[in-house]
């Protein structure tokens, strides 16, 4: 599925992923962890193809496609999906017609046929109900007064519509109290499959209590420091990240 | 900032006009250059009665003793005003009784601009699309009015302005300039003087208008003013909705528009007036060439509970001069003006509107959305006042601005003023910059960076848009992507 080999990226000139090498196969999840400034979100961004973060080394590829020479909506047509650690508000624009265009725009690059608005109906109110969303939200203007947990389930809410074929979760636990963690776990389990793929990006252990990770990974210094099972990130937890920081 | 670079760059490249295009066909002209020789050759032009002249020689008189303004936040060169026709007309003997003697190539010209005029082609649009009668102004006539039987019937007036001048001219002399006077200002003493055409609506009492009408002004000849004249009365509880559509071809010299719009609302009565301006803007890298937009538009609420509505999108003109007004007279009568006002290249914009409350209990609604790309300007400039009698007089504000890109300006230049302790009046404002994050975002989830652009536009707009009527929501929006080109496809 995903395949990253000795990246290095920077920002204005400042390197900060520096020989990055990872594979996440079809049907797995992976974890990154790792301290403050390793580099975590910079990943994301890297993958899904932000400006501003160039790419001096190295390569990316899903299924064997390099992602590092596409648009990021080249990206998201290709099935890559980023859960924003701050997803932006978009004013003006009900729920509902940002991801029924970003949709439509998705099968158009695949040379696909646009969704009708019966079937786009139907899926959306199905999907809010499996994760407790109330319809009418959806009708709002996106993320606009809503609260962090909002935010947060209104992202899933925009993958599990999608339905992205490698998914991206950074630092998705933020903000969110236990009830509100436990739905979004939920939403992002349901979505584990033989043929998705998932990174995700956290701080803490926390969130892998409820999205169990097949390998957990420790980014650090810009690079995997260290790699291993579920039972790393226990590990991380008692003992911090003081010897990674210091091994950067 | 690398996207928000490109997005300018984009914006920037705006492409080619679109209604950029010259008709070639015969026109009559008169002399270039203004006096009174050229003030009494239009009115002969158009056969009209005596008293029509002696309105615009005393225009004239009053013209040459005033001075343009001087206030707006607008440059250009000064204006010669004796380098410039002040009629033009396509040549032909009088006016067309019928679609079938008007030039085909004036006809051509409207269809390529995508205008129904015949009545076929409205009927055989969308099924239950709502028709709507059309007025065509090309250069300084009118060449053709559709619908008019069936407008008749219901007993509404829509016709040019010389045909009203001819046909009721105690309706004419009763109303025009009772809103706007001769002398109001400087661009609207001199269409008093030379305008040369436009439409005339009256609707009488208790008739709810059985269509929209709308009418398409359109500056074909070059070195060639406008001067368009409006003016639509609505009979005590009468209901009319009115569209206008502006276009004119790429020139490289400026082209002056100085139109001026009167209405006037009679007790419980409604006049919606929406405007889609789409003038040429002018080169967008040297500033060469465009439109001057100096048009004075304004509503006189003279009934109780009358209301008026302004809504307008104005995306094109190198200059835009414009500030549609209500004055709230009757008590309780309501004023609204929605605008969006998108700057791109090197346009200027100085637009806004005015409510002045006279009568008790009179309520006003501004909500304003300017948009600056490229290198332009853009200022909201409205006042809303007060006078001593208008107790419990309301007014809300609301003027947004968004600005793309580094190299753009908007200015937000509000007057208030209560003179009676009576009142509520509200003002908000917010400028934000469309942001890279924002951009990130939706292209994250599939959307290209045009598609990107003008979803986060026409979210910011679309207070405004919802306001104009139906069908012409979607010709609107078009027009808000067409003009920041090149960032939103």
């Amino acid at each position: 599925m995903l395949s990253i080999s000795n990246l290095h990226a920077e920002i204005d000139g400042k390197p900060i992923l520096k020989g990055l090498t990872l594979d996440v196969p079809a049907g797995e999840v992976h974890a990154i962890m790792g301290p403050n400034g390793a580099g975590k979100s910079t990943l994301s961004y890297v993958l899904t193809g932000r400006q501003g973060y160039e790419v001096t080394e190295g390569t990316a590829t899903l299924d064997g496609e390099d992602l590092l020479s596409l648009d990021p909506s080249e990206r998201a047509a290709r099935g890559v999906f980023l859960s924003f650690q701050y997803p932006l508000e978009i004013p003006g624009v009900p729920a509902l017609t940002f991801i029924r265009t970003a949709m439509n725009a998705q099968r158009k690059a695949r040379s696909e046929a646009e969704i009708t608005a019966p079937e786009f109906l139907k899926l959306a109110r199905t999907t809010a109900a499996s994760l407790k969303i109330d319809f009418e939200m959806l009708k709002r203007a996106l993320n606009v007064g809503f609260s962090g947990g909002e935010k947060k389930r209104m992202e899933i809410f925009q993958m599990a519509m999608l339905s992205p074929r490698f998914l991206i979760l950074d630092e998705t636990d933020s903000g969110l109290d236990i009830d509100a963690l436990k739905i979004v776990a939920d939403g992002v389990n349901a979505m584990r499959s033989p043929d998705r793929a998932m990174l995700v990006i956290t701080h803490y252990q926390r969130l892998l209590d409820y999205i169990k990770p097949d390998r957990v990974h420790v980014l650090a210094g810009g690079r995997i420091a260290e790699s291993g099972g579920p039972e790393l990130a226990h590990e991380l937890e008692r003992e911090g990240y003081d010897k990674y920081a210091r091994a950067a | 900032m690398a996207a928000v670079k490109q997005t300018v760059e984009h914006v920037e490249s705006l492409e080619k006009y679109k209604h950029g295009f010259v008709t070639d066909i015969e026109q009559d002209f008169a002399p270039k250059g203004l006096s009174t020789d050229i003030v009494r050759f239009i009115s002969a032009k158009k056969n009209e009665p005596e008293w029509m002249l002696e309105y615009r020689l005393d225009a004239y008189e009053r013209w040459l003793a005033m001075d343009e303004p001087e206030w707006a936040k607008v440059y250009f060169p000064r204006i010669d005003y004796q380098d410039s026709y002040y009629y033009a007309a396509p040549k032909e003997k009088t006016g067309p009784a019928s679609l079938d003697e008007v030039d085909p190539d004036i006809l051509a010209t409207y269809a390529k601009l995508g205008i129904p005029l015949r009545e076929q082609e409205v009927l055989a649009g969308v099924k239950g699309a709502p028709r709507y009668a059309v007025d065509a102004v090309f250069d300084s006539v009118s060449v053709v009015t559709t619908f008019k039987k069936e407008l008749a019937e219901a007993g509404v007036i829509f016709c040019s302005m010389s045909e009203a001048i001819r046909e009721h001219p105690e309706l004419v002399k009763k109303y025009l300039s009772s809103v706007v006077p001769v002398s109001d200002n400087y661009y609207a003493c001199l269409n008093a003087a030379v305008f040369s055409d436009g439409s005339f609506v009256y609707v009488p009492p208790g008739v709810r208008c059985p269509m929209e009408l709308s009418t398409y002004f359109r500056i074909n000849a070059e070195n060639s003013g406008q001067f368009e004249r409006t003016l639509i009365i609505a009979d005590k509880g009468s209901y009319v909705s009115y569209l206008e559509g502006c276009t004119a071809p790429m020139r490289d010299e400026n082209q002056l528009h100085a139109a001026v719009v009167e209405l006037i609302i009679l007790d419980d009565a409604e006049i919606k007036y929406s405007t889609v301006q789409n003038w040429y803007p002018g080169d967008p890298e040297t500033g060469k060439g465009g439109i001057y937009n100096f048009v004075t538009k304004r509503a006189d609420c003279r009934g109780d509970r009358a209301k008026v509505s302004w809504t307008q999108v104005e995306t094109g003109s190198a200059i835009t001069w414009k500030y549609p007004s209500c004055i709230l007279r009757g008590e309780s009568s309501v004023g609204e003006f929605y605008s969006i006002a998108i700057t791109n290249g090197r346009q200027q914009a100085d637009t806004g509107t005015k409510m002045i409350h006279l009568g008790a209990n009179t309520r006003s609604r501004i909500i304003s959305k300017g948009i600056s790309a490229g290198r332009s300007s853009n200022t909201y400039r409205g006042l809303v006042s007060a006078h001593p009698k208008a107790k419990g007089a309301r007014n809300f504000t609301q003027c947004d601005s968004l600005l793309i890109g580094k190299t753009c300006a908007a200015h937000t230049v509000p007057y208030v003023e209560a003179r009676n302790g009576q009142c509520v009046f509200e003002h908000e404002a917010t400028t934000t910059k469309l942001s890279e994050d924002q951009l990130f975002y939706a292209m994250q989830r599939g959307l290209s960076q045009e598609e990107a652009v003008q979803l986060l536009v026409n979210g910011f707009v679309k207070d405004v848009l919802q306001e104009l009527p139906m069908e012409f929501a979607v010709e609107a929006q078009k027009l808000v992507a067409i003009s920041l080109e090149g960032s939103v496809g």
